[in-house]
């Protein structure tokens, strides 16, 4: 038998699981788009690789992107969790920074996910300098951890004061945990984030414990899955940062998934753009439940220390930055009882889905675009369906909404889209006019597999010099999981002035950790081109809170001296603020290390199209509906394009996992990797 | 778009308009987080008490505001910034130039808020103004942190600068640096507030200029406009849908901290059309304590508080447009020098909670009941075994009002700020203290259909020889009303210790120098926020997880809701 050479990238979302295979001994490529299963997600997952023809034997590693942590924290459906802490502490999570939800108004509530009856406190205290004050008793903690079993609790962490300055109490305490928790559903914050500030740590701590049993029940299940069908390929997860981990890192480390599935798209399309020439885009990933929407400048996608998943839901480790609202395909269309109109953010997700699906009767943005003529009824995405029910569609439409406003159906359907439309351009400006990019200097990347449908509207409204659709809008989540990189952060709280700064102890913790990053990398049994490794110092000068990174020499860290690690912060200092402050001592707060395994990139001039012509795409024509009246607008196979075709629009582009609608006032180009740039008429 | 663009007249195109408002809120949000980032002193670089925005050039209106400084600010800056203009009529102003100043008369709030103004010159005019205002750690005066609650004049309050040229045309005088650092406690924390500062109006500057550089200042200057008649319009609107009528609301403060009588705040607001009247004259006069506020100040927490219900309005001086205030000058809320206004924070929380009763006879459905309403600002301070000095100041946090959507939040920042609490872990890092307990306190939710989030219990203890201890409170005798049949909060308690026994201030919320030695303890219980409707309409359900939780003890449920909830 040949070695196993297939990688393949799965990205499950609420409604479709796209698949993306790439033959890393031939080079060649394919996709698959079928319908997520929401009871059980392995389901769906396993059935997209079948689809796929490649046998289980031939997998070398299989990449996934998922959304079942996002999922949880969002929708509340995490593990019934306990939390043991500090005596007097116990509220810490609930107290927050005493923040609010917004700066204007003061409504809104907070509910924290593990309840004040699951959180209790166990005398001990270890002081800021890391003196222990009172030692832990285990016996206490081993009490504690039986009375969140009684009321309930699957999973447990373990958070106490200052343990980033000491973590003996801490560690104890969880040593004498793991003793008789029945599970290992364990989190410790000395841990996952050995670091400064108590809120911040805990938070991240606890959300770890409520997500621990969910995902990483569905990661083992689906492991399982795999081996059982005969893979020996390697299960890798992606992460919030945009790398991949490998599954048992991940289910030990489940906060690390929050952002998952929409990193593995923002990853792709900084590969794709870059590759294309547009080295700053602003994607907009549309599927079933969700548009989410990144923005990528000068070809890099943008780093956030932290990300509030929703408010006091804090998760620290670094993510890329994503803002998703409620709009997609299965978005739910409605009056509200003041006569407005109103799209999602309720969806009809995969089950029963849009009204034209046969089960639900709620009308959708999908039947918005399949009434008006955009989505073709008899070649429905995912496979399952034979045809799409227009009629259904129609009285959905007409029920929920035309008839409520006095509107036909085409202008009830149009006014749906304009509503959603505007809701995605919304959270369009939210990124980049809001942040000080003007928009006509970014494309849109519109992908998922309804992005396509809606990009034109979308560059008009927001002002956007051009869309650029890639070669597999549907799939482009999963294209981004066999591409990403391997990466693994760490960090290790320093909390000296320089001068004080033991060289040698932070040679050996950035040793230490640099090791522990390899032994990851090669454990999980993936081919890598190279490893990377990044070393920061978070310093400020003594007084200030806030640090800045100071970049460290990524050759040989072995040679740091206190001039050298000075140097590394006032270049970063005046980068950022300009002004330097002479006489000043400086404080190191924490080292950060990223490794980086390099995997081997997937050559993006695969995607060029070979041959084809435009009177052979040409495969039919129907009427379009647009801005009040019907256009006949002529359909092409997108994939029989060849490079440097203009189709003028009115036009749909047909593909197996997207659909692309071409405005009448726009004009989109087959550019030399297969993507179509869609721009107005000159 | 490459080149200047002319402005035609002073339409200018709704997607460059939209544009443009998103540049400039981006370049004082862009001047906040720097100086957030590089400040030394907590109150600014956790709390976030600091602000920055641009200004008209001739009138000192705002413009643009930050979003994420403190929201009393956005309305007090533009007083500032109109005091400084005063100072420039000398004729000496040249580009480059930067103003300094803690006028809290002329320029609102207290001494310790430093406003930084620059001009911004186009063309060899001024274009408009950029400012930056931080609390500073401490400037001076009788009690470190200068929360003094027994000041009789703002000369016991901390050290007063005019409106001086901290920078000419580029160059800093450095003399101006030394008389600041001599009169403060912590000169090495002003040193890098104050270049954080300047590190912020350079950045401004430069955003500015790359934006004038592209769109043309005629076009940026017609933005400027156009941002502030969409306010005003929209503000017009939203008082339009009001029913007219006068409608009231009366509020009082503990004591001035010298005198032991409550004064009265009372609001007579009425609603004629599309303006609001906003009368003050039934509020008590001056006091002799520094709870007094001046008139710049009193308008700008009027502002805030309409902010809080009308959310849809953009942060501009269009704002204020439809809204006309009658303030007598003989009122604890116009001030004037050298009356004490150390205590501001105080007073103003009072004004917004009486807007709030107000307008909750005029619209129910909007109003949410007051929130806990007083700061708490504690100082400790002393000495290091080393001899060197350390000053602790903190604000603490309380419950919210309950509203019409749901109960109040739990433990949050006053409607004035958006300040965060300083992370307990950073407070022991910096300072000889260890906190012993940080918890929500029970039963402090005012009770109503939807109750008032929790106020909050913080006790600690002194790691050092001796310190000395300040407390400027307020919410000791009337605690957070609720509105629409909704109960009161808890009111705000203070505990020190004192010969063996637990004492709270006989001023019930202020104190000064009260001695701690190694190993004792404070204790402060914040207050929550005020209930939201009738208390017996609340569900049986919430009530009984509120005792399952403990947000509510058993006696509570019985006393406050008549129901027999049991033992938790």
């Amino acid at each position: 038998m040949t070695r196993p050479s297939i990688v393949v990238g799965v990205d499950v979302g609420g409604t479709f699981t796209d698949l993306f295979f790439y033959d890393e001994a031939s080079g060649a490529l394919g996709t698959r788009k079928v319908p997520s299963t929401r009871s059980d997600q392995s389901v769906g997952f396993l059935d997209g690789i079948a689809a796929g023809g490649h046998p289980f034997p031939a997998l070398a590693a299989v990449v996934h992107g998922t959304t079942v942590g996002t999922n949880a924290l969002l929708e509340r459906k995490g593990a019934r969790t306990g939390l043991i802490t500090t005596a007097g502490f116990g509220d810490v999570l609930e107290m927050r920074r005493r923040d609010r939800r917004q700066t204007w108004g003061l409504w809104g509530e907070f509910v924290p996910v593990i309840p004040r009856d699951l959180r209790l406190e166990v005398p001990e205290r270890t002081l800021a300098d890391g003196t222990v004050l009172a030692a832990v008793d285990p016996v206490e903690v081993k009490r504690a951890a039986s009375i969140l079993r009684e009321r309930g609790a699957e999973s447990v962490a373990v958070f106490f004061i200052n343990s980033y300055a000491n973590p003996a109490n801490e560690r104890a305490a969880t040593a004498a945990l793991r003793e008789v928790w029945p599970n290992g559903y364990v989190s410790a914050s000395f841990e996952i984030l050995p670091e400064i500030r108590e809120f911040e740590r805990a938070s991240t701590t606890a959300l770890n414990a409520y997500l621990q049993p969910v995902v990483a029940s569905y990661l083992g299940a689906l492991d399982d899955r795999l081996r059982e069908q005969g893979s020996e390929g390697r299960l890798l997860i992606v992460q919030s940062n945009g790398g991949v981990m490998a599954v048992d890192t991940a289910a030990r480390l489940p906060v690390r998934t929050a952002l998952s599935g929409p990193a593995a798209g923002v990853i792709a399309a900084t590969h794709i753009a870059e590759t294309a020439g547009f080295p700053n885009v602003i994607t907009g990933d549309m599927g079933g439940t969700s548009f989410d929407v990144a923005l990528i400048a000068g070809g890099r996608s943008v780093l956030a220390a932290q990300a509030t998943i929703d408010f006091g839901l804090v998760v620290r480790t670094p993510m890329i930055e994503i803002t998703t609202i409620g709009a997609g395909g299965g978005s739910i269309a409605g009056i509200d009882r003041g006569g407005l109109l109103r799209v999602g953010p309720e969806s009809a997700g995969s089950d029963p889905g849009p009204a034209c699906y046969g089960k639900g009767n709620r009308p959708t943005v999908t039947d918005a675009n399949l009434v008006l003529g955009r989505i073709n009824a008899e070649r429905p995405m995912g496979g399952k369906l034979v045809r799409l029910d227009i009629s259904a569609a129609k009285a959905a439409i007409d029920a929920a909404v035309g008839a409520p406003l006095g509107l036909d159906t085409p202008a009830a359907a149009e006014a749906i889209l304009r509503v959603a439309n505007s809701h995605m351009a919304g959270a369009i400006r939210l990124v980049s006019i809001e942040r000080g990019h003007d928009p006509k200097r970014f494309a849109l990347m519109p992908f998922g597999g309804a992005g396509g449908l809606h990009a034109g509207a979308l560059i008009k409204e927001v002002g956007l010099a051009s869309a650029l659709v890639p070669r597999f809008p549907g799939v482009t989540s999963a294209l981004g999981c066999v591409i990403a990189d391997m990466r693994h952060d760490f960090v290790h709280t320093v909390n000296r002035p320089l001068e004080e700064l033991v060289i040698d102890g932070l040679e050996t913790a950035l040793a230490e950790a640099a090791r522990r990053g390899r032994a990851l990398l090669e454990a999980s049994g993936v081919a890598l081109d190279g490893i990377e490794t990044h070393a920061e110092l978070d310093m400020s000068y003594v007084g200030q809170t806030h640090t800045v990174a100071a970049r460290l020499p990524a050759s040989s860290p072995a040679k740091l001296g206190p001039a050298d690690i000075r140097s590394a912060f006032e270049t970063a200092y005046r980068q950022a603020f300009g002004r330097l402050l002479d006489g000043i001592a400086l404080r190191v707060l924490t080292l950060r290390l990223a490794l980086i395994g390099r995997r081997p990139k997937l050559d993006l001039a695969r995607l060029r199209p070979e041959g084809g012509s435009v009177p052979d795409a040409q495969h039919g024509e129907r009427a379009v509906w647009f801005q009040g009246k019907p256009h006949a607008t002529r359909i092409y196979d997108r994939l029989r394009l060849p490079v440097g075709a203009e189709i003028a629009g009115p036009a749909i582009l047909e593909q197996p996992d997207a659909t692309t609608w071409i405005d009448p006032d726009l004009v989109g180009t087959v550019d030399g990797f297969g993507n179509v740039v869609l721009r107005g008429k000159p | 778009m490459a080149g200047a663009t002319p402005a035609t007249d002073n339409m200018i195109d709704s997607v460059v308009l939209a544009v443009l408002k998103g540049r400039l809120e981006q370049i004082a949000d862009e001047m906040d987080a720097t100086l957030f980032r590089t400040a030394f002193n907590p109150i600014i670089a956790e709390a976030h008490d600091a602000s920055h925005g641009l200004y008209d050039a001739i009138t000192g209106d705002t413009l643009v505001q930050g979003k994420s400084g403190l929201p009393i600010f956005v309305g007090v800056m533009a007083f500032a910034v109109r005091a400084t203009i005063a100072r420039a009529a000398r004729g000496d102003l040249a580009d480059g130039d930067v103003f300094i100043f803690n006028d809290p008369y002329d320029g609102g709030t207290h001494l310790s808020d430093f406003k930084l103004v620059r001009p911004y010159f186009y063309d060899g005019r001024v274009f408009c103004w950029l400012a930056s205002v931080g609390h500073w750690h401490d400037v001076g005066g009788n009690v470190p942190g200068n929360y003094n609650p027994v000041a009789s004049e703002s000369f016991q309050e901390g050290m007063h600068i005019p409106p001086v040229k901290l920078v000419s045309a580029g160059r800093i005088n450095p003399d101006i640096v030394d008389i600041l650092s001599c009169n403060s406690r912590q000169p090495i924390s002003l040193y890098g507030d104050l270049n954080g500062q300047i590190n912020a109006l350079d950045l401004g500057a430069r955003r500015l200029g790359e934006l004038i550089a592209e769109y043309g200042a005629g076009t940026v200057g017609a933005a400027f406009a156009e941002l502030r008649a969409m306010a005003a319009q929209l503000m017009r609107a939203n008082i339009a849908d009001l029913p007219d009528g006068t409608y009231s609301a009366e509020d009082f403060l503990d004591n001035d901290g010298i005198v032991d009588e409550p004064l009265k705040i009372a609001l007579d607001l009425t609603i004629e059309g599309d303006r609001l009247v906003m009368d003050f004259s039934r509020s008590a006069g001056p006091c002799s304590g520094p709870v007094n506020i001046a008139r710049s100040t009193a308008v700008a927490s009027c502002y805030v508080a309409l902010k809080h219900i009308f959310r849809d309005v953009p942060a501009n001086a269009g704002c204020l447009d439809p809204v006309e205030f009658i303030i007598p000058e003989t009122s604890i809320l116009a001030a004037r020098a050298p009356k004490p206004v150390g205590g501001y924070t105080e007073t103003i929380l009072r004004v917004i909670d009486v807007v709030f009763q107000a307008l909750a006879h005029a619209a129910p459905g909007r109003v949410n009941g007051c929130a806990y309403g007083t700061i708490n600002a504690l100082s400790l301070a002393g000495y290091r075994r080393d001899g060197r000095r350390w000053v602790m100041f903190s604000f603490f946090g309380g419950g919210l009002g309950g509203n019409p959507e749901g109960d109040g939040l739990n433990h949050g920042n006053a409607p004035i700020s958006t300040a965060t609490i300083p992370p307990l872990e950073i407070l022991e890092a910096a300072y000889p203290v260890r906190f012993t307990r940080w918890a929500l306190r029970a039963d402090s939710g005012g009770p109503g259909r939807h109750r008032g989030g929790l106020g909050a219990i913080y006790e600690l203890e002194l790691l050092e020889e001796r310190a000395d201890v300040f407390l400027f409170g307020e919410r000791g005798r009337f605690a957070p009303p609720g509105v629409a049949g909704g109960k009161a909060g808890a009111l705000s308690r203070f505990y020190y210790p004192q010969d063996g026994s637990w004492k709270s201030p006989p001023m019930a919320s202020k104190m000064v120098g009260i001695s701690l030695v190694r190993g004792q303890r404070l204790r402060l219980e914040t207050p929550g926020g005020g209930g939201y409707g009738d208390p017996r309409e609340r569900s049986a359900e919430a009530i009984r997880r509120d005792v399952r939780f403990g947000y509510l003890t058993p006696e509570a449920a019985l006393r406050d809701y008549g129901v027999d909830a049991g033992t938790p």
